[in-house]
């Protein structure tokens, strides 16, 4: 192949990406407000409390895991990665996020257990356990305080489309979408709580209701179980999908990450 | 060993009343409920903790079922001299847990 040819697919190939991205029209229907908006003074205040904050000590707990050499190839995340805080800022705001090696959309929990598997010869960790959890909540914390930017072209548009679908799907006994709520009456209340846009922005979350930390899939299986239907399982490609269309749907909106929820 | 978070400042003015502020991973288990598949989760709960400043007690607290998740807890201590501030933590087992902090009163 000679140059010019190279030179014309390089071009090629860059305006076939610009144009992906300007063919991408889509734009949330509402202005993104986070949870924490529609928390209570106190939850709020918790949350800012750099002591107090129960999520922080799982993001300290995750600070252990990452530097734990004791796995089957002896590297530690640290081994590679260096210094969380450094090597980490920004990474949460992207995911979920298309993955080659799996060839599908995976998002942070999985891309950790994909490099745990990989590179450190490990077992995954399961889904929604301590140490899943704590890790995951190490990386998000780095990105505290970034906007949320999640790729919905090339590779990720199917998966985009299916998460989108999913929120505008009814389901359940109740016959509930996720927009029936948290779009069309978010702001107004349910007896006596609010109903939040459901940004996923601070997740993990600490939710006061649990007692402990919580994934994003455990509070989309909860709400589904809230509407009464059959929640899919953690880490399932449909949940996936619903968080890859949640963090677009809240895009402007910064990484709160460890939040606080009642 | 649970996960504690602890802050004592480093250093204090003699008589000045400083900030403890303590935290520890616990489920605190309140024995009352059940799990999916309807059986009975056993309680789970640390019974005791105490902060020490100096080899004398300074706060003491007998915990119940009935407190929530990670319990934190924050209290004031008059600064008089130099030395270690322990936090102790009694699990129903008996198992302890430690943490301490060096105050330096100047």
């Amino acid at each position: 192949m000679n140059r010019a040819l190279v030179a014309i697919l390089a071009c090629a190939g860059i305006v076939a990406t610009f144009a992906a991205v300007f063919a991408s029209d889509q734009v949330p229907t509402q202005k993104p407000i986070s949870g924490y908006d529609f928390m209570t003074t106190e939850v709020q205040q918790l949350q800012d409390d750099d002591f107090a904050n129960p999520g922080l000590l799982w993001v300290e707990e995750g600070q252990t895991i990452w530097d734990d050499t004791k796995v089957a190839s002896g590297k530690s995340c640290a081994s590679c990665h260096g210094d969380a805080a450094t090597a980490m800022r920004g990474v949460a705001t992207r995911y979920p996020a298309y993955s080659a090696e799996a060839d599908h959309v995976i998002n942070l929990e999985q891309q950790i257990n994909q490099c745990r598997r990989e590179r450190q010869g490990e077992s995954d960790f399961p889904y929604e356990s301590e140490p899943l959890l704590s890790i995951t909540a190490l990386v998000s914390a780095q990105s505290k305080g970034l906007p949320q930017s999640v790729a919905i072209v090339g590779p990720a548009a199917e998966s985009f489309e299916r998460g989108k679908a999913f929120f505008y799907q009814r389901r359940g006994q109740l016959n509930l979408s996720c927009a029936n709520c948290h779009e069309q009456h978010a702001g107004d209340h349910l007896r006596g709580e609010s109903i939040s846009q459901g940004q996923v922005n601070g997740f993990p979350i600490y939710r006061a209701l649990w007692q402990t930390m919580g994934s994003t899939h455990r509070m989309f299986a909860w709400c589904n179980e809230a509407v009464r239907a059959e929640p899919y399982p953690a880490g399932s490609q449909e949940y996936v999908d619903l968080e890859l269309f949640e963090r677009w749907r809240g895009q402007v909106l910064k990484i709160e990450t460890p939040a606080v929820r009642r | 060993m649970p996960n504690t978070r602890i802050r004592v400042p480093k250093t204090a003015k003699a008589g000045d009343a400083v900030e403890i502020r303590a935290i520890i991973q616990h489920p605190m288990e309140n024995g009352f409920r059940l799990d999916s598949q309807g059986t009975a989760i056993p309680v789970e709960i640390i019974t005791d903790f105490t902060c020490t400043y100096d080899g004398g007690e300074v706060f003491s607290v007998k915990l119940e079922p009935g407190l929530s998740a990670n319990p934190y807890f924050s209290f004031y201590l008059k600064a008089t001299k130099s030395g270690p501030v322990d936090f102790r933590w009694v699990d129903q087992d008996g198992t302890i847990t430690t943490a301490t902090e060096q105050l330096d009163v100047t």
